[in-house]
């Protein structure tokens, strides 16, 4: 120690070194500080002692709880499926008609089918299944494919145009453009007379000559009025609700190339009560509709039990 | 007249080497690449053979006692890239504000602009920071000039260069992926030659010291330099695919990597940011003090047990992950016992204080130096808090982090180093004083206020976040899809962006500041202190109560 000095503000002696001017003063460490350093030295040791830590030569010390993060993940999960089980099962067994007459199955449904959607439908059907373009709207009940909760159910078990599901919902339209069915002109007035179908665009000549070759070319799938066809999955065009967009672009696009739009089959993706769920959920938007009248008797039954 | 030639004979193979290189080179942004080494190499070529004399063009005074022209340029350097990081920063809320700036080009995208951000403000800001201070610091506290000038200014260049070819990398999509550690193999190789030329000057410099004592702030120096050395080498071990391309991959992978790579990234936070600004800490609040450093015990036990704890903190990233369980314990319980080593700075930056509390009201530096050290001394209490696993399964991955990382960096990073610019511009340029003390008072409120929304607004965000992902119903459903977190982050992204907006409108006033002191200018202005004060009492003076309205 060089020459230690008393620091007159604090009373301090300093420890006598200096650089550049700089000094330092001969304070002890403050207690707390040193009491706290302790404690959390002490709190370290025995964490350590009861949780997972000290690595040996083929395993690590396991700590005196039996504590691991796989084991408390798996504590948790178990409990959770154990707490829901009787009503997964009820779910299991009952047929996606039986759930949507059982207002306790339907309802235990809707809420599953809400999180299940979240995470693995909004990405193309929207947060809100409003769809965007090429992803229909699932709140309405313009359906594709069917809107009862039937129907929905098989959409989701087997996708649309998946290829490898001998059970998918198929089929395809022409490229009539690019294949040359019609000619780009021929394409136009098709396109005029679709708007005019959906009341978008005033009749014109252009329409006429297009309602001649809607007649031979379109009719046997999206009928003569522009009805649609379930069975085929053809949109109605008598509408202004558009899947691809409904302006002459997008129109004469859809005519020239056609689209093939596709959803993966879920029932080899997700486990059955979760496709069930969905199924449920997605008939509970707004748009689902009533089992059609010639069904199976037991479904006939299903709208009394609904209204119980 | 030789050594002007072998430069430059060094300087056309340099340019020869980075010709070849851009040629051969397999990728596009490489031969980029090559060619800035090529440009480089030409202005290095003619400066060498015009002889342009560098010192003055940044209005260097004489050399005087100690060799301080490379400092110079470091804080003109500091000055720059904290524009360019904060600005970049502010440039990138917005973008997660608002998602249409990002412009529609690669180039702008915010997975490339954030680590331009990143490096810009840890590595160009705080990096230029901390090579200009320690050797202003090194050659005043050993009482020695530098050792090895030509390789200090070997040193300020190259990193430089460095800078620019990781800057420019990001941008062009050049990248390990590796958070704070982005640039590819031989921008790597740059650095660490570089770095151990920094090495070899600081060690040098007190090797040559007159004092018998090393200065406790120079510990803190040498900690940092060694340390980051090791851990950048370590985590950058790749091999490169092609030696004229830019893609390489590590030699850890899987688990190891993602530990290799956190231990890294944990103490590049350690020593680079907290053991080197400490290190400025202890130099420049003693000396703006005018006050004995308040404990030379604690400094040596602060000292050690930080750099002796530090190291093994890093699996706290890692929290609930692949990682085994027993290094996510020990990650945790070297960073609880750590929370007392950090407060070890703190307690003897503030106590250093004692016997001059007053400047705090009197002198906006010494205010900059007591916030950044409150900072500190807050985020190195959060840290060590977030590190335990029950608090770290709500923070994890949420706005809470990036919280916790701004209110060290903007608080504590910049304030002493806007602080020790501060002390430095008018000491390096030889001025009477700064341009205007007033505005380094503006300064100090902009970047406190901003640094408040910034912090606020991203706890409020993390904690939401966290909260909102970890929501069961009533039925066991999880109740939010994260795009719906993400819609009820928005407000506190705004809020967090206006921070961002006042910090960077703080760091204007002081490059104004420092633009004008460097030209010699002094802003007339009233002094600082303008409240009545009773300095027998020590207190200032209330005027007497007026009439309760």
């Amino acid at each position: 120690m060089a020459n230690p000095k008393i620091d007159d503000a604090t009373g301090v002696e300093t420890v006598g070194h200096e650089w550049d001017g700089i000094e330092e003063l001969n304070n002890p460490l403050p207690r707390w500080w040193l009491w706290s350093f302790y404690a959390c030295i002490v709190f370290s040791i025995g964490y350590c002692v009861a949780y997972p830590a000290w690595p040996l030569i083929d395993k690590a010390t396991a700590g005196t709880l039996g504590w691991t993060s796989r084991g408390q993940l798996d504590g948790e999960m178990k409990a959770e499926t154990a707490r829901r089980a009787s009503l997964i099962a009820e779910l299991g067994k009952a047929s996606i008609e039986q759930i949507a007459a059982d207002p306790k199955l339907r309802r235990a449904a809707i809420d599953g089918g809400r999180a299940a959607f979240k995470v693995n439908c909004i990405q193309c059907h929207g947060n809100g299944a409003a769809g965007s373009a090429g992803y229909p709207n699932l709140n309405d009940d313009d359906w594709l494919w069917g809107g009862d909760v039937s129907a929905i159910h098989q959409t989701l078990v087997n996708g649309i145009r998946q290829p490898g599901d001998d059970a998918t919902r198929i089929s395809q339209m022409p490229s009539f453009g690019r294949d040359g069915i019609l000619n780009a002109a021929q394409v136009q007035d098709v396109v005029s007379h679709v708007r005019v179908l959906a009341g978008e665009e005033k009749p014109s000549a252009s329409a006429q000559r297009g309602a001649q070759l809607y007649t031979d070319n379109c009719t046997v799938c999206h009928g003569a009025a522009g009805e649609g066809n379930r069975t085929v999955g053809a949109p109605g065009l008598n509408d202004a609700i558009w899947l691809y967009g409904g302006t002459r672009a997008a129109l004469t696009q859809s005519i020239t190339n056609a689209r093939y739009g596709v959803m993966p089959s879920w029932g080899n993706r997700l486990d059955p009560v979760t496709v069930k769920m969905l199924a449920t959920y997605v008939h509970s938007l707004g748009g689902g509709e009533e089992a059609p009248a010639p069904a199976p008797e037991e479904a006939a039954a299903a709208p009394a039990a609904a209204t119980k | 007249m030789v050594t002007a030639l072998s430069r430059s004979s060094l300087w056309l193979v340099s340019l020869l080497i980075a010709v070849v290189a851009c040629a051969a080179a397999v990728d596009t942004g490489f031969a980029i690449h090559m060619l800035i080494v090529a440009l480089a190499c030409i202005i290095g070529l003619i400066v060498t053979l015009r002889g342009v004399d560098l010192s003055k063009a940044i209005l260097a005074p004489d050399q005087g006692r100690y060799d301080d022209d490379p400092i110079r340029w470091g804080v003109i350097a500091t000055v720059f890239w904290g524009m360019a990081g904060f600005l970049a920063g502010l440039f990138i809320a917005l973008q997660l504000a608002l998602p249409v700036l990002n412009l529609g080009f690669e180039w702008t995208a915010f997975g490339r602009v954030r680590p331009l951000h990143t490096s810009a403000v840890i590595f160009a800001f705080g990096g230029n920071a901390l090579i200009a201070t320690s050797f202003y610091v090194v050659q005043r506290t050993c009482r020695a000039r530098l050792a090895f000038p030509g390789l200090a200014r070997f040193v300020f260049w190259g990193y430089q260069l460095f800078i620019v070819l990781a800057a420019t990398g990001y941008l062009l999509g050049i990248t390990q992926g590796k958070e704070y550690a982005e640039p590819e193999w031989y921008v790597d190789l740059w650095l660490t030659v570089v770095w151990v030329a920094y090495l070899a000057v600081f060690v040098g410099t007190l090797v040559k010291r007159k004092e018998p004592h090393i200065y406790v702030a120079n510990w803190f120096y040498l900690s940092f330099i060694i340390t980051v050395a090791m851990l950048h080498i370590v985590n950058n071990l790749n091999w490169p695919v092609s030696f004229v391309g830019s893609r390489s991959y590590p030699i850890f992978a899987g688990v190891q990597g993602a530990l290799v790579q956190w231990w890294y990234g944990h103490n590049a936070v350690g020593f680079f940011l907290t053991a080197g600004f400490l290190a400025m800490m202890y130099y420049f609040v003693p000396k703006q003090a005018e006050r004995p450093v308040f404990s030379y015990r604690l400094s040596i036990i602060h000292f050690w047990a930080l750099i002796f704890l530090y190291i093994w903190a890093g699996p706290h990233h890692l929290h609930y992950t692949a990682l085994p369980d027993w290094a996510q314990t020990l990650g945790m319980v070297f960073s609880v016992m750590l929370w007392m080593p950090s407060w070890g700075g703190m307690i003897n930056g503030l106590m250093t204080l004692n016997g001059a509390w007053d400047k705090v009201r009197t002198d906006p530096i010494i205010r900059m130096m007591v916030m950044a050290l409150a900072f500190y001394g807050m985020s190195t209490f959060e840290g060590p808090m977030m590190s335990i696993k029950s608090v770290n399964s709500l923070s994890h991955y949420t706005d809470w982090t990036i919280g916790h990382v701004h209110s060290g960096a903007l608080g504590w990073n910049g304030m002493i180093t806007f602080a020790s610019i501060y002390y430095l511009v008018p000491r390096l340029w030889n001025q009477p004083r700064l341009y205007s003390l007033r505005m380094v008072n503006w300064h100090f409120w902009l970047a406190t206020v901003g640094i408040v929304f910034y912090a606020a607004s991203m706890w409020v965000a993390g904690i939401t976040q966290g909260l909102m992902w970890r929501e069961y119903g009533a039925d066991g459903y999880l109740v939010n899809s994260f795009v719906e977190t993400v819609a009820a982050l928005k407000p506190m992204f705004f809020l967090r962006a206006f921070g961002g907006l006042l910090y960077l409108a703080g760091a204007v006033v002081m490059t104004v500041n420092v633009w004008r002191t460097i030209l010699g200018h002094s802003r007339v202005e009233a002094p600082m202190r303008d409240a009545p004060y009773d300095p027998e009492k020590d207190r200032p003076v209330v005027a007497a109560a007026p009439a309760a309205a």
